[in-house]
């Protein structure tokens, strides 16, 4: 039985204006069916509203309603379309703000889309009046529409075996300074990083095609770099072309180049939008390239806990949309990141179940159904001082990417790469054997620069670095058994 | 020049003690360990030629280590590395793969460059090695 049942459908039809709850969008009894996507959202009413007609006015903007009745809801099945509020509960130590569950039937959204579930989700309602602040919390995305979504085209597995590369996280570098060098000097610091023993060498979010260096140019010499360093070292490596471009035709025929001279990887960043990601993860698929996500712009709305949407909602839409990586954050660099809401993240990309972990921000149990898995990278202000803390942070499959921790090196790119990648061999090699990195990790790295001189001098030059800030966006439970229930 | 394959190529040659470490990790993960050997390192070179079968049952690093001084004992020119394999839902591939032999002298690979139409480069990479038949490479 629903609210809307149990009243003469005459007066709940009637002209004029009427409360959301009393519309139908606040139904306490209602139980989400399995195939229900739900969200929660956490709401701040503006002063003076009911946290519950907030709730109900939020499922009522995000599906079917609008300010007002209108008659021809009555052409259509619209207790069926109508989301469903169905549990507001105070955010623990907020008094301000209540997390609110509404449920949406799986026939309100376009299989496969993500600017569709997008657009009814967060479409409208972030402006919406009544409230002060509103943010997108988590989601359950039921089996039934995961799979109407590709997901990554390689995945974790298959690209370690494409790669050649187990046992260990990948590392890479951002190529630095992130804008002004030539397509020649470009892909000098592309091939001393890979020789020196990185996987990866990565064009910056804003490095596309300007006036110091066109992206084919860029291109080709990164190529030239790559093949010269897989050959002095007989390994795969790789550098992540990006393609963000102005149009898709433009990114498509930067692909098509990247592919046309042999690179296993290209980039794309976050702020080409939702449809365009899609398009170039089909793309990728086609053509057994790995697709690199750079997230950026996501800390304008996903760093403030008040408003915006999470990065775990982001991480989620973007393994359906279907990237290969996706930065996640580093916990111990330079960039926001609480380690048990990053945690959440990395078990987004990375685990098949997910079970409801309130102390990492998952809000609910969450399966993936055999959908490949995406690797997180660890991006920003890390070094080699930190591989024990890193490892055990993120365990193997993650790509740690050293960017001024390898091209800050003081005896030169090369040098940097080859500290980074004995820190981490070393490090691997004493927890396989049942040590204790976290605690013994300074020795572990103290040893291994005993044969090692470039690791010496990177822990000397860096070993007093540490990024300690406060993170704005911390879970909001504590793990008692209390709170989960 | 030194292959730098596999997860520990940066670190000294692993002792037999380090190695029977290792392979003790992956026994107790539940992954089958597998021995191969070649002298073909190509990078792209997938299927090394393998020492029997995975071994999926053995119990103890010393098994896997008595099957490695064997194939040492008849390919000890050649590179032979180490994998340990999980058959777990959503893996299904090597999770730890690592060279635990490698010959007396690693000549490395050429580069081979075929200029192309624009400024596109066709790019081979080719073993010195190879350039032998297989079996009279490295001795």
């Amino acid at each position: 039985m629903n609210a809307i049942d149990k009243r003469d459908r005459r007066d709940r039809y009637a002209a004029g204006v009427m409360k959301y709850q009393d519309m139908g969008y606040w139904q306490p009894d209602y139980v989400p069916k399995d195939t229900d996507v739900i969200a929660v959202f956490r709401i701040t009413p503006q002063d003076g509203v009911d946290p519950i007609e907030a709730a109900a006015a939020v499922a009522g903007e995000s599906s079917t309603a609008t300010w007002t009745v209108v008659w021809t809801d009555r052409l259509t099945a619209c207790d069926k379309y109508r989301a469903k509020a169905h549990r507001v509960e105070p955010v623990p130590g907020s008094p301000e703000s209540w997390f609110a569950y509404i449920a949406y039937d799986i026939d309100l959204f376009e299989p496969g889309s993500i600017a569709n579930l997008t657009a009814s989700i967060i479409g409208n309602v972030f402006g919406f009046k009544p409230l002060k602040a509103l943010r997108l919390e988590d989601m359950r995305l039921p089996v039934a529409y995961v799979k109407t979504f590709d997901g990554p085209p390689t995945g974790i597995v298959v690209e370690r075996e494409r790669l050649d590369k187990f046992g260990r996280p990948l590392l890479g570098a951002t190529v630095k300074p992130k804008l002004g060098l030539s397509g020649r000097n470009y892909g000098r610091v592309v091939y001393e990083a890979l020789k020196g023993g990185l996987d990866f060498t990565k064009d910056d979010e804003n490095i596309n095609s300007q006036p110091f260096m066109h992206w084919r140019d860029r291109f080709l010499y990164c190529m030239e770099a790559v093949n010269r360093a897989q050959a002095v070292t007989g390994e795969i490596k790789g550098t992540y072309l990006n393609v963000t471009a102005a149009t898709m035709e433009d990114m498509y025929e930067r692909a098509e180049f990247a592919k046309s001279i042999g690179s296993c990887i290209v980039m794309i960043d976050l702020v080409i939008g939702y449809t365009a990601i899609q398009s170039m993860s089909k793309w990728a698929r086609r053509n057994d390239m790995v697709l690199h996500l750079h997230r950026a712009g996501h800390s304008t709305y996903t760093r403030q806990k008040s408003h915006g949407v999470s990065f775990r909602v982001i991480a989620k839409w973007m393994r359906l949309a279907g990237v290969d990586h996706i930065h996640a954050g580093t916990v111990v660099g330079k960039l926001e990141g609480d380690p048990a809401t990053t945690k959440g993240y990395y078990d987004i990309c990375r685990e098949d179940f997910l079970p409801q972990r309130l102390e990492n921000g998952i809000f609910f149990d969450q399966s993936f159904a055999s959908l490949r898995k995406t690797m997180p990278v660890a991006s920003g202000g890390i070094h080699a001082g930190q591989m024990h803390q890193l490892l055990d942070l993120f365990g193997d499959d993650v790509v740690l990417q050293f960017g001024g921790g390898t091209i800050g090196h003081p005896m030169g790119i090369q040098a940097g790469a080859t500290a980074n990648r004995v820190a981490l061999e070393a490090m691997v090699l004493a927890r396989n054997e049942g040590r204790d990195i976290v605690n013994e990790g300074p020795d572990i790295l103290a040893a291994a620069s005993r044969h090692c001189t470039p690791l010496r001098q990177a822990l000397d030059v860096w070993k007093d670095v540490t990024f300690n800030y406060t993170s704005t966006d911390a879970p909001d439970f504590v793990p008692t058994a209390s709170v989960a229930g | 020049m030194r292959l730098t394959q596999g997860t520990f190529s940066f670190l000294p040659d692993l002792t037999d003690e380090q190695i029977t470490a290792q392979v003790q990790y992956c026994i107790d993960q539940g992954w089958a360990v597998n021995i191969e050997f070649t002298d073909d390192p190509h990078p792209r070179n997938t299927y090394w030629d393998m020492w029997g079968l995975p071994m999926f049952d053995i119990r103890d690093a010393a098994g896997v280590m008595g099957e490695l001084a064997s194939c040492r004992k008849v390919y000890g020119d050649r590179y032979i590395r180490i994998s340990g394999f999980d058959a777990s839902h959503g893996w299904e591939s090597v999770r730890l793969s690592f060279i635990v032999n490698r010959p007396a002298n690693e000549p490395g690979f050429a580069l081979e460059r075929q200029e192309s139409d624009g400024r596109r480069v066709r790019y081979t990479t080719r073993s010195y090695a190879t350039q032998l038949p297989e079996g009279e490479r490295y001795s």
